[in-house]
């Protein structure tokens, strides 16, 4: 009985790769973990700098950040900006999925490729002098109105998109039934489908929000007032326009900025899993 | 010198599950070998550690006189067709061919060459060019088949080769499958739930269930004398009358009648046993007949040459295999006789046979 | 034929598709569905990019007279804008920026991870897909600001671990901080598209290329990446675009020092809004567009010979 002969040799280059792997895995986690470090000790320090350190543990900087009127009030501003948005989208975005899904509107296909098209390319950067003057013309400059509306264009195509693939799948015997019972169609969309396909509007909604949070550009041009900003604004000019920046206001405020898109990504990924929509077809 | 031999074979995954149990087979070389068993008894397992796709976790295998337990699949001389082919959808036919060789550096020429003359020696002729998607299910297989036998193996693992393609296909497929590994004297294994397809391609069998062997040996021996109530349930394409009795008298009371003992057997009188007679090797007699069992006629199935007739002895219910002209009509009332020779009995408790 | 059907479509030659339309929506009602979706987009996406056409040919500025009286100048501003070597460096400045950031760094390293990932015990998987994704979840201005700290040159982490005291890395090499700080925040996405992508490779082939004794690189080349060309191509271009329009280095540089890292959106917003001269931005802004969608056409030609072949 003969055993195969370079075994020893292999196990041995085996080895080898696998450290060199597990290195290579573990300085891509220190890459990526690095910046986000300083998020979670600095907060809790009582004297936080620049430097990530481990944090002489306390609170107080929360409390600095609360009484700010700015800090907070503009967190409020995202939220509302979200959740303007959300419902925005929401609406507009399943009527029009569960029409295009539904009925054989001609050309659909390409309607919705250009769509999709067309948000990635008429970019917030890219159109953001006409939305400026857009907005100088309806009146809508410096209101939140319109940095909703601005921000539910940008986001409403692949909205669309994703809803339309999802209520593909819904099975039409449920509609059918309704409709034998003598339901309308907006009877129908609101009892049986909207239901139905609440997990898909959730990951939706759940989707606009982690997209408008953070979004700075549009509300940096469209609003002046600093009353009006949301967090993403606030953030920066605490960063830049105070001359000093006070890091106990920042580093507390970057928390709670940061943790609610936190929880909510890994609430949906926990649910659904973060799937991929919206053109991840070729 | 066995082509394949495996000791003690075990695979356990995490968490403690075996998918193989102690697993002894020993593979003749040359020799067409069949892994039987329901889903999930460890036969794929079984298949997937000789490729060396699992990993071995106690044991050996050793295939021809080397010790392979831990070599690379690459380096074991194994080669493997997969249930759903794998051929690669991006090169053509004889690229898939080729593609061993091209791993093992042979010039291009020279393994395209090769492939084309292997793709003709399977009824592929003129495909070279073609893609995967632009074949037919029977030439995909028999391209998997061409892409494992171009490379000469010592052994040929075939991964349920039949079940996907469709019925008409299936049985040509099985004489083909046959002819082939007959023509090229590989030894092969393949696994198969289909106990009908073992039964038809198998030099020999190895029947298993929740990962361990259950019996091993050919056709006949298995169809004729399965070794326990498994292996004799799961066997034929009709099921094994199996009927909980006693031994009275010299004679096995089944139903409302009895039936002989089978040759060789001697069991106390008034020892309860477990009697087994399959349904083709009964006869049914219109006319009374000694150390038989009387029955009704509950159901017959027409199966074209012959009937499937379903009878009831008191409260036990027989199938037998009637040939056409005899068969009788539901609501008849008759005999069933069985023959000594072709009779069995199993212990009601290990379920062996005695 | 089901009542479901009787009322909506009449019939249509001899073979008839199952309806989709189970609610009897019909055309019209579809089209009330449809149209405040598109009326918003329509409004709001659509009108901006032809309204930039417009504007790119005016004098419009924020303020002073042309603000209130603007003249329609033609073609004076592209003339102009074409003719400005701040335009030419900040487009120099972008194609680097969308290459070694996008299509070499995000793209690779997310490929990488996914690859990787793949190998690793359940936990470490967890633990870098979650420190990849929180990259990219936290919100840009926390983000950008995170890599202010580790940048500083007095306080920064980096120079702390590295041991090179005063360096200052936003002023020292502007485009490699943005590089990598866009590096940092955008490969989780094709980190996720590609692991769903790896997923999806029939795990036979794979196995049939390990049986004909493949190594791992060879699997990789003859049995992954075929299999999932069509996501490379996808992932390419959305990175693509995205990186090109992405304005958050703003966040990091401002464009500078002196214009340095001044990338296209960038270099449009302080044209437009600090620089006050709309008109110019919105031209360099329909350049900026214009060049969006060459990049896309050309993918999608791209991926559409693909598939022929």
């Amino acid at each position: 009985m003969t055993v195969a002969p370079a075994a020893g040799r292999r196990t041995a280059r085996k080895f080898v790769v696998r450290v060199l792997f597990v290195l290579a895995m573990v300085v891509v986690g220190f890459f990526f973990a690095l910046p986000l470090a300083w998020l979670v000790t600095q907060p809790f320090d009582a004297t936080p700098t620049m430097t990530v350190s481990w944090p002489d543990w306390t609170l107080e900087n929360f409390s600095v950040l609360a009484e700010n009127p700015y800090a907070l009030r503009s967190i409020g501003n995202s939220l509302v900006l979200g959740l303007g948005t959300i419902a925005v989208v929401v609406t507009l975005g399943s009527l029009a999925a569960y029409a295009l899904s539904r009925v054989r509107v001609p050309g659909r296909d390409g309607l919705l490729y250009a769509l999709l098209l067309l948000s990635s390319v008429v970019t917030g950067t890219a159109a953001m002098v006409p939305l400026f003057q857009l907005m100088v013309a309806t009146g809508l400059i410096n209101t939140q109105t319109g940095v909703v509306l601005a921000l539910s264009g940008g986001v409403l195509p692949t909205v669309i998109f994703i809803l339309k693939d999802f209520m593909d799948s819904i099975p039409k015997s449920y509609e059918e039934s309704a409709r034998l019972y003598g339901a309308r169609p907006g009877q129908i969309l609101r009892h049986v489908v909207v239901p139905i396909a609440r997990p898909g509007l959730a990951f939706v909604a759940v989707w606009a929000l982690v997209q408008v949070w953070g979004n700075f550009l549009l509300p940096y041009i469209l609003l002046r007032s600093p009353e009006a900003q949301p967090a993403a604004v606030i953030m920066y000019t605490f960063y830049t326009e105070s001359g000093q920046a006070d890091l106990s206001l920042i580093s507390a405020f970057s928390l709670v900025f940061s943790v609610p898109v936190i929880l909510m990504y890994f609430l949906v990924n926990r649910r659904y899993g973060f799937r991929f929509h919206g053109g991840i077809k070729s | 010198m066995a082509a394949i031999t495996t000791n003690a074979l075990v695979k356990e995954y995490p968490g403690g599950v075996r998918g193989v149990d102690g697993v002894d087979v020993t593979i003749a070389h040359g020799e067409f070998f069949a892994l039987l068993g329901p889903s999930g008894c460890g036969k794929t397992t079984l298949l997937r550690s000789i490729a060396g796709l699992e990993a071995i976790t106690e044991g050996t295998l050793h295939i021809g006189d080397r010790d392979v337990t831990h070599a690379e699949p690459g380096e074991r001389g194994v080669a493997m067709v997969f249930q759903d082919y794998a051929l690669f959808p991006h090169m053509d036919v004889a690229d898939n061919i080729a593609y061993p060789l091209k791993i093992r550096k042979v010039r291009r020429d020279t393994r395209r060459e090769k492939a084309v003359s292997v793709a003709e020696g399977l009824a592929l002729g003129g495909l070279s060019e073609r893609r995967p998607a632009q074949l037919s299910g029977g030439q995909q297989q028999r391209v998997a088949l061409a892409r494992a036998v171009a490379t000469e193996p010592e052994v040929l693992l075939l991964d349920e080769p039949l079940s996907n393609l469709d019925a008409r296909l299936r049985l040509e497929a099985r004489t083909f499958l046959k002819e082939l590994q007959r023509d090229l004297g590989v030894t092969t294994v393949f696994v198969t739930h289909d106990q009908a397809e073992a039964l038809a391609l198998a030099d020999r069998i190895a029947v298993m269930r929740s990962g361990r062997l259950q019996q091993i040996g050919t056709p006949q021996e298995i169809f004729q004398r399965p070794v326990n109530t498994f292996v004799a349930s799961f066997i034929g394409s009709t099921p094994m009358n199996l009927v909980e009795s006693e031994v009275r008298d010299g004679a096995v009371r089944v139903g409302e009648g009895s039936a002989p003992l089978p040759d060789g057997v001697t069991p106390a009188d008034g020892s309860a046993v477990v009697w087994g007679a399959r349904p083709e090797y009964l006869r049914w007699s219109p006319e009374p007949v000694a150390h038989a069992i009387p029955a009704e006629v509950s159901v017959i199935e027409n199966l074209g040459a012959a009937t499937l007739v379903t009878v009831l002895s008191g409260d036990t219910r027989l199938q037998l295999v009637v040939p056409e002209e005899q068969a009788p009509v539901p609501g008849d009332r008759g005999w069933v006789e069985a023959s000594a020779r072709r009779s069995l009995l199993f212990d009601p408790e290990t379920t062996e046979r005695m | 034929m089901s009542l479901a059907t009787a009322s909506t479509q009449p019939p249509r030659g001899r073979r008839r598709p199952r309806p989709a339309d189970v609610a009897g929506l019909g055309r019209a009602g579809a089209g009330v569905f449809m149209a405040p979706a598109l009326a918003l987009i329509g409004l709001f996406l659509i009108f901006p990019a032809l309204w930039t056409i417009y504007l790119g040919m005016t004098d419009y500025r924020l303020t002073g007279l042309a603000a209130a009286d603007p003249q329609f100048v033609g073609l004076d501003n592209y003339t102009a804008v074409l003719g400005d070597a701040g335009f030419w460096r900040s487009l120099r400045l972008t194609l680097v920026f969308v290459l070694l950031s996008g299509v070499v760094g995000q793209t690779l390293l997310g490929f990488s991870v996914a690859w990787g990932l793949r190998r690793l015990r359940p936990w470490a998987k967890s633990v870098v897909e979650t420190l990849v994704l929180a990259a990219w979840v936290v919100p840009t201005s926390v983000g950008a600001f995170l890599w202010l700290a580790l940048l500083d040159r007095r306080d920064g982490t980096l120079n702390r671990i590295l041991d090179t005291p005063g360096t200052a890395w936003l002023i020292e090499y502007p485009m490699a901080s943005i590089v990598i700080f866009n590096i940092w925040v955008g490969t989780a996405f094709s980190m996720l598209l590609f692991s769903s992508a790896l997923g999806a490779v029939p795990p036979s082939q794979l196995e049939s290329a390990r049986m004909a004794g493949a190594s791992t690189w060879q699997q990789l080349r003859d049995v992954v990446l075929p299999n999932i060309r069509g996501h490379i191509l996808t992932n390419t271009l959305l990175i693509t675009l995205w990186t090109f329009n992405t304005f958050t280095p703003y966040l990091l540089t401002a464009g500078g020092p002196s214009g340095r890292s001044e990338i296209l959106p960038v270099y449009i917003y302080r044209t437009a809004i600090p620089g006050g001269q709309l008109g110019v931005g919105a031209a360099i802004s329909l350049l900026m567009l214009l060049i969006n969608l060459v990049i896309a056409l050309g993918y999608m030609r791209l991926g559409r010979e693909r598939r022929r072949r």
